[in-house]
């Protein structure tokens, strides 16, 4: 009986086989690429890596880079990224910007005519509040750790949610808000946190984190005293939007730690935008991008390709593809009384083959060029990690000259512990440098709110500031100040004020019950 | 856990280990023959009655057999009366069996088991090789299509063998895979594509099903409702196919040979503007001023006139040469065939080549108790894929410019920068994307499995059953361009290469048993058993330039999933007119960690009217039954195959960030669902078999409500709770309603003339019943259908209500002349303003699935000429033209940068200056009829010898279509139309020999 023994061998096997199968159905991810929460923070290393996401998370779209397995969705996934979905939101509805593309809603940015299904506006929600929830994640996995480099990564951890959910209190006003205290990857309704509440928590975030953070520039690319002390200061210097009370002299506390810290103004004003602008003494928070190791269709790549069009030489900025979207409008070009750049540098501004007026902005040539930024080093060689596609130049988040600007609207403004002589010293230590001499040079009397925001615009455009400013100076809703095709009228027409704020999305009204939209949407 | 099913396995064990015993015995030689005509017949089964001894009778009708001195042969065969010869002294027996009209019955394949066709309670449908459709069909769901009712097989493209869409009933799900599970020889197979995105040819195998060879495939039998399906549970939501290949019969070799040679050519081209009315346009448009069309503009139009659709297809030519033999060798049957088959494209530089090895052995041992099935099937398929960029180029490129030009970039004209470099975002020379481009890749598969049934000595009525099998494919590619390749120019090194490779393998383990028994009226038919499945999947990419210093991809992947499952099902007939099935299969998914397991039953009745003595002598209605049945399938095939798992993801080499000097690998917490589960489709179905006229007209009608909950969605979730702003997870519901009804007749069968016609009719209706966790008004749904132009522009949409396919679009206005006004939408809301600013404006307008989908064939038989075809009608399914709306635009002729593009002559139907994308305009009517194949043949019972049997065959395939759309094919998988690789008309002679 044969047949028999090879039945007992197989029953043996089969039943064996039984049991270990249906154990098999507990999985661990073979991915070598894919870790187990608990197998995570396995090292030092790994620390730093998991810090490392919270600062990328500003710029790359997700793990793969520059596409591929990304964070959010619902999105193109170059639109998608934080940088140039904040870039969008803060240039495109202002006098700065206008792009040319038919990219779903993106031309409602500059007619401010956008809807709470807007999906770049969606984006911009996402990723503010997405950076903030990844940050909760790693707050909770360093926090009581005593080692001196993870507390000093937890303090940055915190850093970056407060910008994050600064980005969110300044767009959005009121939005869903979790801190580390709540659940992880768990299917709840986040609450929604008043604007002025969210201010006060921002205050005391930055507050209590300011002494854990490295000494202003102890190693570049992270998040330091310089950059906490430059978010409270904007915190402060827009207090009256978020919260209705002023904060000047607040903001000149932190502003005057800034500027008696170790920045000073780069020699020359377009360093700030090249490839080796790594090097500025006047970077005070970047968002680092690199040709080969840190690649994204956001950042600077998107704005030296988007701004290259017409007749501009693609080999003049370091990259290879003009996409041919962005240009600016007569009410920045016309801030400049010389658009040559000889006479005040900061005219970075293409005219050639380019019209003033715009009559169509789907058409590049409508409407003039601007050459900020470049994917060249500041002495016209190749970048280090050269690549034609993506850029090696860091985004200058925050930078001294802007904290000049600050401080000395923050004077004009009343507050207290700064002066006048010395905000005009600032203002004249930018302007020298524009114009390389003296003769740019403001008197006193020149020195005003209605010249700040014009300086402002001359000083900063195109670095992400727009927006905010104008809402602080009233200028960006209604009819005070108009510019081509705002509200979608060539000469510009007035808007409604309630478009100071974007519109919590439709996404998230869906999928949260808890959430109220914004008025007037 | 899972106690219970351990007794089981206990049970059957001591089945196994039991022994059997014999006694003494006679030996009786035989030999059956048919009655009518004295043919001897091989396979013809002899069982000693009261025992499980017996024996099978050899390709000469000749059988042996030991009995027990005095007992009584039981002979028996398929279609025929059985017949019982008491042995008494003889030693030696012949026999005739009388054939039994009234036992021919069809046996269908079900899951673990079979069934006569007469006995399903399920909704069943088999198409046998006789069916098939004709033509070069390279890849075997293309057999089916227009053939079921309810089955949509959609073929994605005309690439040469290129992959296929199959819905049956419209699909159930969402997000997750809406394709049926394939069964080929009992071995499930891995639906995932082995693709990364965003190239799907990157893998290599573009097809799961390209590396069977069609000839091989004997029947492909379709399980629809949940009766027939829910023993695959939770991959049976959307249907399973179960394909069956040929095996072996006994008796002397048979050899068959098929050989067709086919010429492909396109259709039609699409209507672009000629060169000179091109050149007309634009220097027309310049002296109105229109905007961006300035003198420079103007100055880049060249001389030439190039048809570039021309340039880049030709006729294509293919061979395909088939040999088989089949037979058994002493007691084993087999069937050995090989397949080649070259596929030209008419794309030029694709084309698809396969070799295919398929074996068959069918061996019957321990007197017909031990019965095992050996199947293998191997193939090499080498696939070039050419660059399908050039579809797209051809359309959009200026048709002034020359194909050649003396430059550094191969001599194709190229579009030049300012610099004098390539422009990066102009047209790319069509005829040079497909030159200088080298895309090839080799896929081998190999299918193979053992099933063995052992039918109990000492209980005949118990089979146990084992199938073990494993699927493995194989495959790496080369994508590369030469250095002076304009499109892959970069100033650090041009061109390009592109390794990858891929391995995908599966394991499958089934232990099953299956216990018959007829106690007076009732008889039981039941199964049970336990089935393990294991997938891998490993995938490497490696995209660089030529001199590789630039790297714009270097990953790997892999991932695996397992699926344990115990299932049962009991047949039950009372009287051979009342069915009763019931099944219930407990399914395990790795991908759930926290639901692993889900239980799928159903239930089914039949009521066999036509067995009824008010029936049973009625001559008009010849078959009646009744059917409805009941019950649950699930659904976990997600991408994602730890979607409840908490993981942190390494970034790439990419994706790293700068702290000072040094470059940091990121980790990243992934999203996922820690409730994850499965998702449940529950089916109702009334079905009616019906038979006229003796048969001569017969069908079948199926009324189905099919309603899937907890779909497994890929939507926004509240933001702040999870680590992304979408997740997998169990949110809505979906419904499908429908009706089907089948028809096939016979109305004329002479001894010369015989006429088979068949149609089938289709009926489905989808909606969305439930999507969020709220019902917010101002929630717009989940954005779908993504297109060309623009950035991440769409016009699809799920929402409440609206059937998944649905299009989301403004609302065109027109004017008196029914021109559409550009720019002009309906004004849904009333909130005025820029309409398109909002898509609460957007309708839900028009879908992409059809209403009613109609098949029609017919063969006609007269002496030894046959003709037959094959057609469809597809009705009420729409398309976005996104082919016109990303480029029937003035604004769309000239890129500031400094390149021209080509319109669509449709342009002069809407003058629209800038692009429209969302306009309901684009939303087009893509009802069609196709006549899928017309073929005329003619047998030869002597070819040169008496031996040779031949039949030649003229095949025309895709014939015509006849159809309102504007493009060049109205039948667009997901229906948004862009830049697909046509399907060609083809012409093909075909010889087939058997000997």
């Amino acid at each position: 009986m044969k047949l028999n023994k090879l039945n007992i061998v197989s029953a043996l096997i089969v039943s064996l086989g039984l049991t270990a199968c249906v154990n098999d159905l507990n999985v661990t991810p073979i991915d070598p690429n894919l870790t187990t929460k608990d197998a995570a923070y396995n090292s030092p290393l790994a620390y730093k890596e998991g810090l490392a996401k919270l600062y990328a998370a500003f710029t790359v779209s997700g793990q793969q880079g520059p596409s591929g397995q990304n964070d959010i969705s619902g999105i193109d996934e170059g639109f998608g990224t934080y940088s140039r979905a904040y870039w969008n939101c803060q240039e495109l509805p202002t006098d700065e910007a206008v792009i040319a593309w038919n990219d779903q809603t993106v031309k409602n940015f500059h007619w401010q005519t956008w809807s709470a299904s807007d999906v770049f506006i969606t984006a911009m929600y996402s990723r503010a509040i997405y950076t903030a929830t990844l940050c909760n994640e790693y707050i909770r996995v360093t926090a009581g750790n005593t080692d001196a480099d993870i507390v000093k990564y937890h303090a940055e951890a915190r850093f970056l949610r407060a910008l994050a959910y600064y980005h969110g209190l300044d767009l959005f006003g009121n939005i869903p808000f979790t801190t580390e205290k709540d659940p992880s990857a768990t299917k709840f309704f986040p609450k929604q946190i008043d604007r002025a509440d969210l201010f006060t928590y921002l205050e005391s975030e930055l507050l209590a984190i300011e002494n854990d953070l490295g000494a202003p520039q102890f190693e570049y690319g992270r998040a330091d005293q310089g950059a906490c002390w430059m978010l409270l200061a904007k915190l402060y210097l827009n207090a009256k939007v978020y919260t209705g009370t002023e904060k000047n002299t607040e903001a000149i506390t932190y502003l005057n730690k800034i500027i008696g810290s170790t920045y000073s103004l780069a020699t020359s004003y377009k360093n700030n935008f090249t490839a080796d602008n790594d090097k500025s003494p006047e970077m005070i928070f970047p968002i680092t991008c690199d040709g080969t190791y840190t690649r994204s269709y956001g950042g600077t790549t998107y704005l030296i390709h988007a701004c290259l069009g017409g007749s501009m030489s693609e080999s003049n900025f370091g990259v290879v593809g003009k996409w041919g979207g962005l240009r600016t409008t007569s009410a920045l070009s016309s801030k400049f009384t010389d658009l040559s750049g000889n006479t005040d540098s900061r005219a970075m501004i293409w005219t050639d083959g380019q019209s003033e007026v715009i009559n169509d902005i789907g058409t590049f040539t409508d409407g003039y060029g601007i050459t900020k930024f470049s994917n060249l080093n500041s002495d016209g060689s190749p970048a280090i990690h050269h690549s034609d596609d993506f850029a090696d130049t860091d985004f200058p988040m925050f930078r001294l000259a802007d904290a000049y600007l600050m401080y000395a609207e923050a004077v004009l403004r009343g507050g207290s512990g700064g002066s006048l002589s010395q905000a005009l010293d600032y203002v004249n230590a930018l302007r020298e440098r524009a114009y390389g001499d003296t003769s740019g040079n403001i008197t006193s009397g020149d020195l005003t709110l209605d010249f700040i925001i014009d300086e402002r615009a001359r000083e900063l455009y195109f670095e992400g500031h727009r927006r905010t400013d104008l809402i602080r100076f009233g200028k960006f809703t209604g009819g005070d100040y108009l510019w081509p095709w705002k509200g979608n009228v060539k000469v510009g027409t007035s808007t409604p004020s309630y478009r100071d704020l974007y519109p919590i999305p439709s996404n998230d009204l869906g999928a949260n019950p808890t959430l109220k939209q914004n008025e007037g949407y | 856990m899972k106690k219970h099913y351990r007794l089981l396995v206990v049970a059957l064990l001591a089945l196994f280990i039991a022994g059997s015993a014999k006694a003494q015995e006679v030996v009786v030689n035989g030999k059956v023959q048919d009655a009518s005509d004295g043919t001897a017949l091989p396979g013809v089964n002899i069982l000693e009655k009261g025992t499980t001894n017996g024996a099978l009778t050899n390709s000469d009708g000749d059988f042996t057999i030991k009995v027990q001195k005095s007992s009584t042969l039981v002979i028996s065969f398929v279609g025929y009366t059985p017949q019982e010869i008491a042995v008494g002294e003889q030693t030696s027996v012949k026999i005739s069996l009388t054939p039994d009209i009234t036992q021919l019955s069809e046996v269908v394949v079900i899951g673990y088991g079979t069934v006569e066709k007469k006995d399903a309670t399920g909704a069943v449908y088999a198409v046998s090789s006789k069916d098939f459709n004709k033509g070069i069909i390279a890849s075997p769901q293309d057999l089916l299509v227009g053939k079921l009712a309810g089955v949509q097989v959609t073929s994605n493209s005309g690439a040469p063998g290129g992959a296929s869409t199959i819905r049956i009933r419209g699909g159930s799900s969402l997000n997750a895979s809406n394709d049926p599970l394939i069964v080929i020889d009992g071995f499930p197979v891995d639906n995932s594509k082995n693709g990364t995105d965003p190239n799907p040819g990157q893998a290599g195998v573009v097809n799961i099903l390209s590396s069977i060879n069609p000839n091989d495939i004997e029947t492909f039998t379709v399980l629809k409702d949940a009766s027939a399906t829910a023993i695959y549970g939770s991959r049976a939501s959307n249907g399973v196919i179960i394909i069956t290949t040929k095996k072996g019969k006994d008796g002397k070799p048979k050899f068959t040979y098929n050989a067709t040679v086919s010429i492909a050519s396109p259709i039609k081209y699409y209507d672009v503007l000629s060169a000179s009315e091109y050149k007309k346009l634009v220097t027309d448009l310049n002296e109105k001023g229109f905007s961006g069309i300035d003198a420079t503009a103007v100055s880049h139009l060249g001389n030439s006139n190039t048809n570039w659709q021309k340039e880049i297809y030709r006729n294509a030519i293919s061979t395909d040469h088939n040999i088989g033999v089949s037979g058994s060798y002493k007691t084993i049957p087999y069937r050995l065939s090989y397949g080649y088959t070259n596929q030209q494209g008419i794309l030029k530089t694709t084309d698809f080549d396969r070799q295919s090895l398929n074996l068959n052995l069918n061996p019957s041992l321990l007197d017909n108790h031990l019965k095992i099935d050996i199947s293998a099937k191997g193939s090499i398929n080498k696939t070039n894929f050419g660059n399908t960029d050039a579809v797209g180029a051809a359309l959009s490129f200026d048709p002034t410019q020359p194909v050649h030009a003396s430059n550094e970039y191969g001599g194709y004209y190229t579009w030049l920068s300012t610099d004098g470099t390539p422009n990066k975002i102009a047209t790319s020379n069509p005829v040079a994307l497909l030159n200088q481009t080298d895309n090839r890749s080799t896929a081998n598969r190999l299918i193979g499995n053992v099933k063995v049934e052992y039918k109990l000595p000492f209980l005949p009525d118990l089979k146990l059953n084992v199938n073990t099998g494993y699927d493995v494919t194989k495959s790496s590619g080369l994508n590369t361009s030469p250095e002076n390749a304009a499109f892959k120019y970069n100033t650090l090194g041009s061109g390009r290469r592109n390794d990858y490779n891929a391995k995908n393998h599966s394991e499958l383990l089934d232990l099953y048993f299956n216990y018959t028994k007829t106690i007076g009226g009732s008889k039981i038919d039941l199964t049970g058993g336990y089935s393990w499945q294991h997938f891998t999947r490993q995938n490497y990419n490696y995209d660089r330039n030529l001199n590789g210093s630039v790297i714009s991809d270097s990953s790997r992947y892999k991932n695996e999933n397992y699926l344990v499952s115990f299932f049962g099902r009991l047949n039950y007939t009372f009287k051979d007119k009342y069915l009763l099935t019931a099944s219930v299969r407990d399914d395990g998914s790795s991908k759930f960690p926290n639901n692993q397991w889900g239980l799928f039953p159903s239930v089914a009745l039949a009521w066999k009217i036509k067995s009824e003595n008010f029936l049973m002598n009625n001559d008009l209605i010849s078959d009646l039954k009744l059917r409805v049945s009941y019950g649950q399938t699930g659904q976990q095939d997600i991408q994602s195959n730890y979607p409840g798992l908490a993981t942190y993801q390494i970034g790439k080499i990419n994706a790293q960030y700068q702290f000072g000097n040094q470059f940091y690998q990121t980790l990243r917490p992934n999203a996922y669902d820690g409730n994850i589960k499965w998702e449940t489709t529950t089916t109702l179905n009334l079905g009616l078999d019906f038979g006229f006229k003796n048969d001569k007209i017969t069908g079948s009608l199926e009324i189905y409500q099919r309603d899937t909950k907890d779909l497994l969605n890929y939507i926004p979730i509240s933001l702040g709770s999870n680590f992304s702003n979408f997740l997998n997870t169990n949110v809505g519901s979906m419904q499908n309603k429908g009706v089907e009804l089948t028809l096939r007749a016979t109305p004329i069968s002479t001894g010369t003339l015989t006429w088979n016609a068949g149609a089938n009719f289709t009926y489905n209706e989808n909606k969305i019943t439930k999507l969020t966790l709220t019902n917010d008004p101002g929630y717009t749904g989940v954005n779908a259908s993504f297109i060309s132009g623009g950035v991440g522009n769409y016009v699809g949409n799920y929402n409440i209500g609206f059937p998944s396919s649905a299009f989301f679009v403004y609302k065109q206005v027109y004017d008196t002349n029914g021109k559409p006004i550009e720019g002009l939408y309906v004004d849904k809301t009333g909130k005025g303003g820029d309409i398109s600013s909002s898509d609460l404006n957007r309708y839900h307008f028009k879908k992409s699935a059809p209403n009613v989908m109609i098949g029609v064939n017919s063969r006609v038989n007269y002496k030894n000429f046959d003709f037959s075809f094959s057609g469809r009608f597809s009705l009420g399914n729409y398309n976005y033209n996104n082919n016109l709306s990303s480029r029937a635009y003035y604004g769309a002729i000239y890129n500031q940068s400094g390149f021209l593009s080509n319109v669509p002559s449709a342009i002069n139907d809407t003058k629209f200056a800038n692009a429209q994308y969302n306009s309901s305009y684009y939303v087009q009517n893509g009802s069609f009829f196709k006549m899928d194949n017309i073929s005329a043949g003619y047998s030869l019972d002597k070819f040169f010898t008496s031996k040779l049997k031949a039949r030649i065959s003229l095949t025309a395939q895709n014939a015509f279509i006849v159809t309102k759309y504007k493009g060049i094919d109205p039948e667009v998988s997901g229906g948004v139309d862009n830049n697909i690789y046509p399907r060609p008309r083809t012409f093909l002679l075909g010889l087939n020999l058997t000997f």
